[in-house]
């Protein structure tokens, strides 16, 4: 079954880099939809289906753990995993997104190929054609 | 080893790493110097972005606009031709993951530090200036002939300015970093 998937990044670069990464994974990703920030985010998660949520933490308006954090409290979203793509590799930060719920995590600078290895269990591989 | 000496081994090594993995280039230099904070005329694009903790400081890189539209081009993989919105984005972000890699390598010295939102500068000819009497850590880093110009400065909280000031010859503002 083809997925959804939120990236939620303020840099339109790192969106643009996680379209091409996640197009390039091999995953079965149906369309990808973008947010600028946590509060974006969740305006999307209340209009579409979201399967997955990547999400950077240091953003304007609402960060990426308060994001996590709304998605948990939710009924609705709980079950959707969110993996964190950021650049806060500190060890707080990190047991914060666990504790959280998180995923995932991933500290940019990052490859497509670490992207991938995150998604493996997460996503299904996209039928040969 | 003194805190000079790693946070110029973590920017040179940050720097190193976000070229080689986000743009597929190996970037040459990155010799350290110390700078006194005095300010100097800039022309191009500079990122700014803050450093809050129990230590405070500012980072920045800086390039000219030719290099800011290749690491675009090459970063994002499309066409570059001018400084634009796009452009600016990717200096900040790049900006973000370095010194956000220093920041991560820098909390196992001096604990937990915050890191602000990265602000963009274009232009000719405008003066930066910190609010401190503040030292740089400044390495150059040169793809092919283009350099590429990273610093930071960090003090003590009680001795450290969050405020960035920039100036041009027809009006002056406040950067908050």
């Amino acid at each position: 079954m083809e997925s959804n998937v939120l990236v939620v990044d303020d840099s339109a670069a790192i969106r643009k880099i996680l379209q091409r990464v996640l197009r390039q994974t091999g995953m079965a990703i149906q369309t990808i939809h973008e947010a600028g920030d946590g509060q974006e985010a969740l305006a999307v998660l209340g209009a579409q289906k979201v399967d997955l949520v990547l999400s950077d933490i240091n953003m304007p308006k609402m960060d990426g753990l308060q994001l996590l954090a709304s998605i948990k409290a939710s009924a609705q979203w709980r079950q959707i995993p969110v993996v964190m793509i950021t650049t806060e590799g500190g060890e707080t930060k990190v047991s914060e997104a666990v504790k959280l719920g998180a995923a995932g995590y991933v500290r940019k600078p990052f490859t497509a190929d670490q992207i991938k290895e995150k998604l493996a269990g997460i996503l299904e591989p996209a039928l040969p054609l | 080893m003194k805190l000079n000496e790693i946070i110029a081994k973590s920017v040179s090594e940050s720097t190193t790493q976000v070229f080689s993995t986000m743009l597929g280039i190996d970037i040459a230099g990155g010799e350290a110097a110390v700078e006194a904070g005095m300010p100097e005329a800039n022309e191009g694009v500079i990122s700014f972005i803050g450093l809050a903790g129990s230590w405070a400081g500012t980072g920045s890189v800086s390039c000219s606009p030719a290099l800011a539209c290749r690491i675009c081009a090459t970063m994002l993989m499309c066409e570059a031709p001018a400084v634009n919105e796009e452009v600016l984005d990717t200096v900040a972000e790049l900006t973000n993951m370095i010194i956000g890699s220093v920041k991560t390598e820098l909390e196992l010295h001096l604990g937990p530090l915050g890191l602000s939102i990265p602000t963009v500068v274009y232009g000719r000819n405008f003066k930066t200036k910190s609010a401190g009497n503040t030292e740089w850590i400044v390495l150059r880093f040169l793809w092919d002939d283009e350099p590429l110009i990273v610093k930071l400065c960090l003090e003590p909280k009680d001795q450290a300015a969050h405020v960035m000031f920039h100036t041009s010859s027809t009006q002056s503002c406040t950067l908050e970093v």
